[in-house]
């Protein structure tokens, strides 16, 4: 008869941030765990709140089913000797294995033979094995940060405080450390008191819903939702979306009740972004929205409990966020009393890196390398571009971003209204941390996006000159996600620009500043590094890997000429003159892949097939260089895959290995021109047909 | 409920817990974490459980008496429970209950936190505590102190005795705390927050604190070296207030700071392994079981 299971792991508060990966863990150890010792079941569902980790195992078999286990041993030949006695060897394998030598079996295995122990296993009955099941399943859990208690050893998340584990109604008796199984729970902290006895695992749910826990986190997350968005309601507006933020309040209760707070309207006059930060960040309130998509001045808090006394928790969290608005306000007020251009000076004393220098001197750099950038692909204009980056890190002296760092850029753009800088400046100074993580916006002024790219490429070339390359999971200083905004920046706008040249630039930029990587080595490796991101981006657009691999084999220092050749050769793969193309590009590569020369003496060609490939490819050979020169690559392909007559003709009339030394060089070489010119797109030896 | 009865009342709580009740210690120093009761009694094996006022220092925090919820001087409540005990939560509520504080007719939270003193080479894990959106205690399981492990895992319990006050006296400035009938907070510290401001920020002179911080890390090491701990630690406390000084002075360059910072937590690592050698020399003492502590010292040794 099948059975259910339940083990629930009692904690102290769990980090919110963890629970999630606990969850999902807790079941992936038990279907391992029960897997692995034969125990089968209906289904597996774990649960938890911030006190619990629980674990339900619906229709578990009472009994492992029987198996036939075969032990190896010795090989035969060591097993027995050459009378076909059993030798101590043999003898001591049978011994160690509690059975009679004779009952002992020779088997092949890879060919040799050896001797085996051939055990029928009764399986046991669930009950016995569950001990050892349930001791696994939670020492294999696993958290981004554990600790110790107490005099004990067993690391955990947060302190273990009791384990409930039954089978049906029976308890199991597990232990870790000094807390013994037993089949009790605990439930919520301030609305209930003392153990609760379970007399099976439909009690345990019932328990808990009279001891006001909530254990389902998605009924938990819905209820919060709903409640959240009736209290908005009832206010006449709407809560911001903000998942992440549901997911962690789910996490911090176990009881929800949500509440409407409210501040005096006279905090609306700071930054919206401000307020919500605040709320978000500190207080964890969703900040709540008239139909105008305007700011309210209200919140929307969750208790962890009921209605009762709410009135007391609504006017404490008023009053804490009060506070705290009442410090924003101080620090708007305060950074408004001077002009922008006023904290730069203070940048001096922020560190970029200790290697790399304070903010200051990036300030200076960004303001060499934007104006090179715009220069190079025709945007804004030089004075623009110094104000920007003179500009960009001021608001990193703010009080505002002392006490809100992420945000960075967005008090710099108020800042900068405030103090009257143009429109253009004023957004850039924004748009330069964009984009701030991936799917993100990306800038939309020129300014923004030449400082944007500054603002990457400095950190990308200094932080490799000094070796501080990302590998594996790390990247401390986000230096892919930099990498990726350069290829979509570029990539969006579709900019032309030698990259390569700006990272010299760049690194020429860290002249004072001992490095550890010379400066060719520093360009090629950042080149590497964006172009693999561009790789990686390609890939997310759909674009199939053997055409961007045949197009990244011809190196650019232009990314976005590298994307057209791959748009190029995406047209070309669906284009009917694709197979004519590759019939060209095919028969000629194969037979000249090893032959380096593509110079043709064509005075030693006879046969008229040769003459003619050879005539066909001089016409079109100029236009295919001016096709490729003005990026019209699929106009290059076309009249490339224009060869296939002649080529098929080629093939069917001479051998191209021919005993005549100067004859096969021609032929040879005729092969490779066409071959090369084709080159120059993409290397189409890579492209699956 | 007054600021004093506050304070004694938690007293008088943890005392009935079986903790010790201690004195502020007479050195400045930036939380009672640094107070030796804790930072050195926190390490090794021997069990302590003790409770204190901390008069704390942060001279960037002054805000020349204008700031209701600023402070470059404020007093912590610091409790100490080595080895933590199983039921340290509910000791802790209760002592919310014991203030007036019932659980039930609040929000009570305990919300993620870690804490780290880079100058101390200490971290561990645990929880800031909210009432009903506020901070009012700072919930710690020692993992590491001086940078040795700690074991066992001492909790420390660290209230915030301003903000708590402020929240039962429903005050919106400090400065409005009644410290006892007719006698507000501001009468006591509102002139010392305005001197200190002015002293820290305008006054304090760079050139004799950086010497002095040179003498008293000099002084620390040659003390350590003397295997006298606790003398050389006061003077770990004096280079870590000196260096705070120094920072709200801003005479601190970015790049300096993180060589200040490893020089204050060189000393603190220096003697915390001085304090450990000197308690396993002692026969750690304050193991009051017999055969525990024997059997701690010939582990050791077989070590």
């Amino acid at each position: 008869m099948a059975r259910d299971l339940l083990l629930e792991i009692g904690v102290e508060e769990m980090p919110s941030a963890f629970m999630g990966r606990a969850i999902a863990d807790l079941k992936a150890n038990a279907q391992k765990q029960l897997d692995d010792a034969r125990l089968s079941y209906k289904e597996i569902r774990s649960y938890g709140t911030p006190r619990r980790l629980t674990l339900w195992v619906q229709g578990l078999e009472e009994k492992q089913p029987d198996a036939l286990l075969e032990i190896r041993g010795p090989k035969k030949s060591i097993a027995f000797d050459q009378e076909g006695n059993p030798t101590k060897a043999g003898l001591g394998f049978a011994r160690s294995q509690k059975v009679d030598f004779n009952n002992l079996e020779v088997r092949e295995v890879g060919g040799v033979e050896y001797i085996f122990v051939i055990r029928k296993e009764k399986g046991n009955a669930s009950t016995a094995i569950l001990p050892k099941v349930l001791l696994d399943i939670i020492n294999s859990l696993t958290f981004p940060k554990s600790m110790r208690w107490g005099y004990y050893h067993t690391r955990f998340a947060r302190p273990l405080r009791w384990l409930l584990a039954i089978l049906d109604s029976e308890k199991i008796d597990i232990r870790v450390e000094n807390i013994k199984s037993t089949n009790e729970t605990y439930g919520h902290r301030f609305l209930s008191s003392g153990a609760l006895p379970v007399k099976d695992v439909q009690h345990y749910f019932q328990v808990l819903r009279e001891n006001y826990v909530i254990l389902d986190q998605e009924a938990r997350k819905e209820l919060i939702r709903k409640q959240v968005l009736d209290v908005a309601d009832a206010a006449g507006g709407h809560p911001m979306e903000n998942e992440d933020l549901l997911e962690e309040i789910n996490y911090l209760l176990e009881y929800p009740t949500a509440f409407y707070g409210q501040f005096s309207p006279s905090y609306l006059e700071v930054p919206p972004e401000v307020l919500t930060t605040s709320m978000i960040e500190h207080q964890r309130y969703f900040p709540v929205f008239d139909n105008q998509g305007n700011l309210m001045s209200g919140f929307i808090g969750v208790r962890n409990g009921t209605d009762y006394s709410l009135d007391t928790v609504r006017a404490g969290n008023e009053r804490v966020l009060k506070a705290r608005l009442e410090d924003a306000l101080f620090f708007w007020n305060e950074d408004n009393r001077k002009p922008l251009v006023d904290m730069v000076n203070g940048l001096k004393e922020v560190l970029f890196h200790e290697r790399l220098g304070s903010i200051m001197d990036k300030v200076e750099r960004l303001q060499t390398l934007a104006v090179a950038i715009g220069e190079a692909c025709s945007l804004s204009d030089a004075a623009t571009l110094k104000r920007t980056a003179l500009l960009c890190k001021a608001d990193l002296v703010s009080s505002m971003v002392y006490e809100f760092p992420e945000l960075q850029g967005i008090m710099g753009r108020y800042y900068a209204i405030k103090s009257g800088e143009k429109t253009e400046v004023s957004q850039a100074i924004f748009e330069h941390y964009l984009p701030r993580s991936a799917g993100d916006i990306l800038p939309t002024t020129e300014s923004g996006k030449v400082l944007s790219l500054a603002e990457k490429i400095d950190n990308l070339t200094g932080c490799f000159a000094i070796g501080l390359k990302p590998s594996g999971s790390q990247d401390p200083y986000a230096l892919r996600r930099q990498a990726m905004g350069i290829v979509h920046i570029i990539l969006d706008s579709g900019l032309s620009l030698d990259l390569a040249a700006l990272v010299g630039k760049a690194y020429d930029n860290f002249a004072d500043i001992q490095t550890d990587s010379n400066r060719k080595d520093t360009i090629s490796e950042v080149m590497e590094f964006i172009v693999q991101r561009m790789r990686g981006v390609l890939l997310e657009r759909g674009y199939s890997y053997d055409l961007i691999d045949a197009a990244l084999a011809v190196p650019s220092n232009d990314i976005t000429d590298i994307s057209n050749r791959i748009k190029a050769l995406q047209d070309l793969r669906q284009s009917e003159i694709f197979d004519d193309f590759m019939v060209v590009y095919n028969r000629c590569h194969n037979l000249s892949k090893k032959w380096q020369d593509d110079s043709i003496n064509t005075q030693v060609l006879v046969d008229e097939s040769e003459i003619n490939l050879n005539r066909s490819f001089n016409l079109i050979k100029y236009d295919v260089y001016r096709s490729i020169n003005a990026g019209d690559y699929l106009g290059a392909c076309k009249m490339l895959a224009g060869l296939r007559p002649e080529v098929d003709d080629f093939f069917n009339a001479v051998m191209v290995m021919v005993d005549d030394a100067e004859l096969k060089a021609a032929r040879l070489g005729l092969l490779k021109a066409i071959a090369n010119l084709c080159n120059f797109i993409a290397d189409f030896s890579k492209i699956v047909v | 409920m007054n600021f004093q009865e506050i304070i004694l009342r938690l007293q008088n709580y943890w005392g009935k817990q079986g903790c010790i009740i201690l004195q502020p210690y007479d050195v400045e120093k930036g939380a009672g974490t640094m107070n030796p009761a804790t930072f050195l009694r926190a390490l090794g094996p021997e069990p302590w459980k003790v409770a204190y006022v901390e008069p704390s220092r942060r001279p960037t925090d002054g805000r020349y008496g204008e700031n209701p919820n600023r402070l470059q001087h404020y007093y912590q409540y610091q409790v100490i429970l080595k080895p933590s005990p199983d039921n340290v939560i509910e000791l802790y509520l209760d002592s919310l209950r014991d203030l007036g504080i019932e659980p039930d007719k609040h929000d009570i939270r305990l919300v993620e936190d870690n804490w780290e003193s880079p100058t101390l080479g200490a971290w561990g894990l645990g929880w800031e505590v909210w009432l009903d959106g506020m901070e009012i205690t700072q919930f710690t399981y020692f993992q590491q102190c001086g940078g040795f492990d700690c074991f066992p895992v001492c909790a420390e319990i660290t209230y915030g005795l301003e903000r708590i006050a402020m929240y039962i006296q429903n005050r919106e400035s400090v400065f409005d705390i009644e410290w006892v009938d007719g006698i507000s907070y501001a009468d006591v510290h509102h002139q010392t927050e305005v001197d200190y401001s002015h002293y820290n920020f305008e006054v304090a002179a760079v050139n004799t604190l950086s010497t002095m911080f040179n003498l008293c890390e000099e002084e620390a090491q040659k003390i350590a070296a003397r295997h006298l701990p606790q003398p050389a630690y006061d003077y770990v406390l004096k280079c870590s207030h000196l260096f705070n000084l120094l920072d709200a002075r801003g005479a601190i360059s970015v790049t300096e700071r993180t060589g200040y910072i490893a020089r204050v937590r060189n000393l603190a690592r220096l003697v915390a392994g001085e304090y450990l050698e000197q308690r396993k020399r002692l026969g750690y003492p304050l193991i009051k079981d017999e055969e525990l502590r024997k059997t701690l010292i010939i582990d050791e040794e077989v070590l």
